[in-house]
């Protein structure tokens, strides 16, 4: 396989990169589309959305997700909204603007060409999600409404409610369930990815469980995308869903695909704060709170007075205070690490101590709790479920929660892996979001990718698979499927006496603690001398019951456990390895006086994208330059 | 806190279940219904007995995976709440539970307390969208789409198709799912084209599945964990009436 990262960027002025691109990607036409099958895995953003393009371009789609419905992919549970460079506010936005602030936000990691492309064709998203029948949130005079999210001074946000992730999602699995009804689309729900078949070098089917019955098969297919998520539940406690996992990415790195970036996570600031060891998830409350809420903790250590007995002169609005100009609004991360360092100056609020406050009454004051709950009503009742707290009355608790994984398998501009005939879509790509992911950009990046960059970019790797199709008499398919199936054995036949929910709460608090908010040299090499212990020991000790062939949920988190716990040494031999900090990744030995990430731009300006050598040998570091042609490299500052 | 719990089991679909008692023993208050489960799980697996399958995912109230009738009330107690949502400090200590699955004809078991809801995927499969190809939208400003209306599709648009309507109704109709997606699209200019060929296939198909029938007992509206209003059915029954009489007619 051919080692070199090509990212096959286009030649030629960067806002006209993708015209070009267009223009000279390869065509296939109707009748050969309709003898290309295509596997989709993943049924979020960017799953139903490429898989309903695909099939009304005329390909045979196959769709798979491991959800009873491709409606309920986490895509579902974004709050807060998609950017689009529309702008409708007439406040100077531009697509140069977004692109300019997606690269900055992302702390100049990302790749210059992709994210201009994702800026170009928010526009275009907008307009087809309304098509669709989206209900975003419009004026008095009928026209769309917007507003301004975390990171950004343009209001360019467009939103439903609290429910945008929801409502755009059920606008591609509408578009998908069409083509499933047409025919086109062949849907597996309950079904789960275990291996990628590679047939001469390029990736050629799938091998899946039936989480019904249990049943093992494989699929062929001329080209695999992968639309699988991201990986934030190597941390056991994150604000994905229970399902969320590594293992289709974690599969498709150990069959060639290079893993980029795996360092990159980013921890949400706005999460409902941890209350107990019994905890299954965490729960965001949208960033959007912090257009109108203010962020603060007392000033003294230890002060434990309920928050209206604190005076203001004994508050510290700590983000006002260091960034003047974005306040409130300061980037994902740099609320997140300011979230934590007062927590770690024992200032933190709350039973233990994590937590700080985001305080409602001055908007209550100026806009009235009708407004407020106009915006927030829905976070507000879930905070009150969760908690049995009243936030119109009492300053919400929040802390950081692990939300989002920028790192994801590396792709060219084509979104094709260096594993031939492997795609990859929205959250499970490392492409757009550099080292830190700004707000509502993640249903953006998905909807892009599946809407309007695969379509166009499959052509250039089938039309040169014409009459190369394979069938499941390979070799190839019968090996996957018994490795498969002997892993599964290997699985039930421990029989020792842990849960594998014991083993995953164990890998999630060491990493959070080693490789979270912050890491540091000392830090990192504990976990990569405690996570190779932990894998053996759950190879000896885990207990699941049951068999392979019926429904069996212990085995299905057994599988993914499995992966996460190899893939978190990889996360943190890249976080290691990445010796400055930048964005989501703070190395507490790279800080500027005031405590900000600092890069470093002549070792690091690079992507990181791992090569797997086999299970005895350290996987190799391949390296992808970033080059900048229009956009300066600059120190990030939001004072 | 400690409960005891009467908790439905069934192997597979096609075996027999019953009710099997469980204690639920050190359970914390501030943990939610299924992290109660989550550790009775974990001390069934302990003593190498099978651990209870039931549904949930992003246990954020929004994916609509969650699917516990609780104590006869799908979702459980208290209002507008999936599963995932309710939380052990709205029970007493030493309170017994009943925790069934779903219960429909449409709905069969799969284990335990988990259910196949993929009959509610088949009737938005024939018409429960807009057609409309990737590339071929407007500009998305050029249909203002009032405040007022944009706003109602939302609150249709809202559900999240978790099926304890059909569980909660006596004839295990899905009125309210239908009526949610039919009022959604329907509202809106975009949905004009599809609209009474849209209600009369979803309608019909709905009925052809095993879902029964509407007969006002407003348990869905009830049990409903986003609210969806029952008014919505009123609308669903205008859009099918009118669209029956124009489509005999043509027929005709």
């Amino acid at each position: 396989m051919d080692t070199t990262l090509n990212s096959k960027v286009p030649s030629g002025p960067l806002e006209s990169k993708w015209r070009k691109h267009r223009n000279e990607s390869k065509l296939v036409s109707p009748n050969n589309k309709r003898k290309f099958d295509i596997l989709v895995v993943g049924s979020g953003l960017a799953g139903a959305s490429a898989a309903a393009s695909l099939a009304e371009l005329g390909y045979n789609v196959k769709c798979f997700c491991f959800q009873d419905s491709p409606r309920r992919a986490h895509s579902i549970a974004a709050q807060g909204g998609i950017n689009a460079a529309k702008n409708y506010q007439n406040d100077g936005d531009s697509v140069f603007r977004l692109f300019y602030d997606t690269i900055k936000g992302g702390d100049f990691r990302s790749r210059e060409a992709n994210v201009y492309r994702l800026a170009e064709v928010s526009v275009e998203i907008i307009d087809q999600c309304v098509a669709q029948g989206v209900p975003f949130a419009r004026e008095y005079g009928g026209l769309l409404a917007n507003r301004s999210f975390g990171g950004a001074q343009v209001s360019r946000t467009f939103y439903a409610r609290g429910q945008t992730g929801q409502q755009l999602l059920l606008g591609a699995y509408q578009a998908l369930a069409r083509q499933i009804a047409l025919g086109a689309v062949q849907m597996f729900p309950r079904t789960e990815l275990l291996d990628i078949v590679v047939v001469q070098g390029h990736a050629k089917g799938i091998i899946v469980r039936d989480l019904i019955s249990g049943e093992i098969s494989a699929h062929a297919g001329d080209t695999v995308v992968l639309a699988t998520g991201g990986y934030g539940n190597v941390f056991y406690l994150s604000t994905n869903a229970r399902g969320c996992n590594v293992s289709a990415t974690y599969r498709a790195y150990k069959r060639g695909a290079f893993f980029a970036n795996p360092c990159y996570t980013q921890i949400h600031p706005t999460c409902i704060p941890v209350a107990g060891s019994y905890q299954s998830k965490l729960t965001l409350m949208s960033e959007s709170l912090r257009n109108d809420g203010r962020v603060w903790v007392p000033k003294q250590k230890g002060d434990k007075r309920s928050p209206d007995q604190i005076p203001e002169n004994d508050r510290d609005y700590y983000l006002e205070r260091k960034y003047p100009s974005y306040g409130n609004l300061a980037p994902r991360d740099i609320a997140s690490r300011s979230a934590k360092e007062v927590c770690d100056e024992g200032r933190g609020v709350g039973p233990a101590g994590l937590g700080v406050y985001l305080d409602f009454s001055d908007a209550i004051k100026r806009l009235g709790q009708e407004t407020i709950s106009e915006r927030y009503g829905n976070l507000f009742d879930m905070y009150h479920n969760i908690t049995g707290e009243n936030a119109y009355q009492v300053p919400m608790r929040i802390y950081p929660a692990v939300h989002y994984t920028m790192g994801g398998l590396w792709v060219d501009y084509n979104l094709m892996s260096n594993l031939p005939g492997l795609h990859v879509l929205g959250e499970a790509n490392f492409s757009d979001h550099g080292a830190n992911r700004l707000g509502a950009s993640a249903l953006m990046q998905g909807l892009a990718d599946g809407y309007f960059v695969i379509p166009y970019t499959i052509g250039n790797y089938l039309a040169t698979q014409m009459n190369k199709k394979v069938s499941l008499d390979r070799p190839e398919f019968a090996a996957a499927q018994k490795e498969v199936q002997k892993r599964i054995e290997r699985l039930l036949s421990i029989k020792g006496k842990r849960t594998v929910s014991s083993f995953h709460r164990e890998l999630g608090l060491l990493v959070w603690e080693k490789c979270g908010m912050a890491r540091s040299e000392a830090s990192l090499k504990e976990a990569l001398q405690k996570i190779p212990v932990l894998r053996e020991e759950f190879w000896q000790n885990v207990n699941i019951l049951g068999e392979g062939a019926e429904f069996n949920q212990a085995l299905e988190h057994a599988g993914r456990v499995a992966d996460f716990l190899e893939f978190a040494e990889l996360m943190c031999e890249d976080a290691l390895e990445r010796n400055e900090s930048c964005g989501g990744h703070f190395r507490t030995e790279h800080q500027t006086e005031e405590g900000e990430a600092l890069r470093n731009d002549n070792e690091f300006c690079h992507v990181a994208a791992w090569q797997y050598n086999g299970p005895d040998s350290k996987p190799t570091r391949n390296v992808e330059p970033l080059e900048f042609e229009e956009v300066k490299l600059a120190q990030r500052s939001y004072k | 806190m400690n409960f005891k719990l009467k908790v439905w089991r069934q192997p597979r679909a096609a075996a027999a279940g019953k009710f099997v008692d469980y204690q639920a023993r050190e359970i914390p208050a501030e943990s939610s219904f299924l992290e109660m489960l989550d550790i009775v799980n974990e001390g069934l697996n302990d003593r190498n007995e099978d651990p209870i399958a039931f549904d949930s995912d992003c246990r954020e109230g929004i994916c609509g995976m969650c699917s516990l009738v609780i104590d006869g009330i799908p979702h459980g107690p208290g209002k507008a709440k999936t599963t995932c949502q309710l939380y052990m400090r709205q029970f007493q200590d030493g309170d017994t539970i009943w925790i069934e699955p779903f219960r429909a004809a449409a709905f069969p078991v799969i284990k335990d307390l988990a259910v196949d809801r993929s009959r509610l995927d088949r009737i938005i499969e024939v018409g429960g969208y807009i057609s409309t190809r990737t590339g071929s939208a407007p500009e998305a400003n050029s249909i203002p789409i009032s405040k007022q209306i944009a706003d109602l599709a939302m609150e249709a648009a809202a559900c999240i198709g978790c099926g304890a309507c059909v569980a909660a109704c006596p004839n295990s109709s899905a009125m309210l799912f239908v009526a949610a997606k039919v009022s959604h699209l329907g509202l809106l200019h975009q949905g004009q084209p599809e609209r009474s060929s849209r209600a009369i296939k979803m309608v019909r198909t709905m009925d052809s599945l095993g879902f029964g029938n509407c007969t006002n007992h407003y348990e869905c509206e009830a049990v409903c964990p986003v609210e969806i209003s029952a008014t919505f059915i009123s609308r669903l029954n205008r859009d099918y009436g009118a669209a029956s009489i124009t489509d005999a007619l043509t027929v005709g």
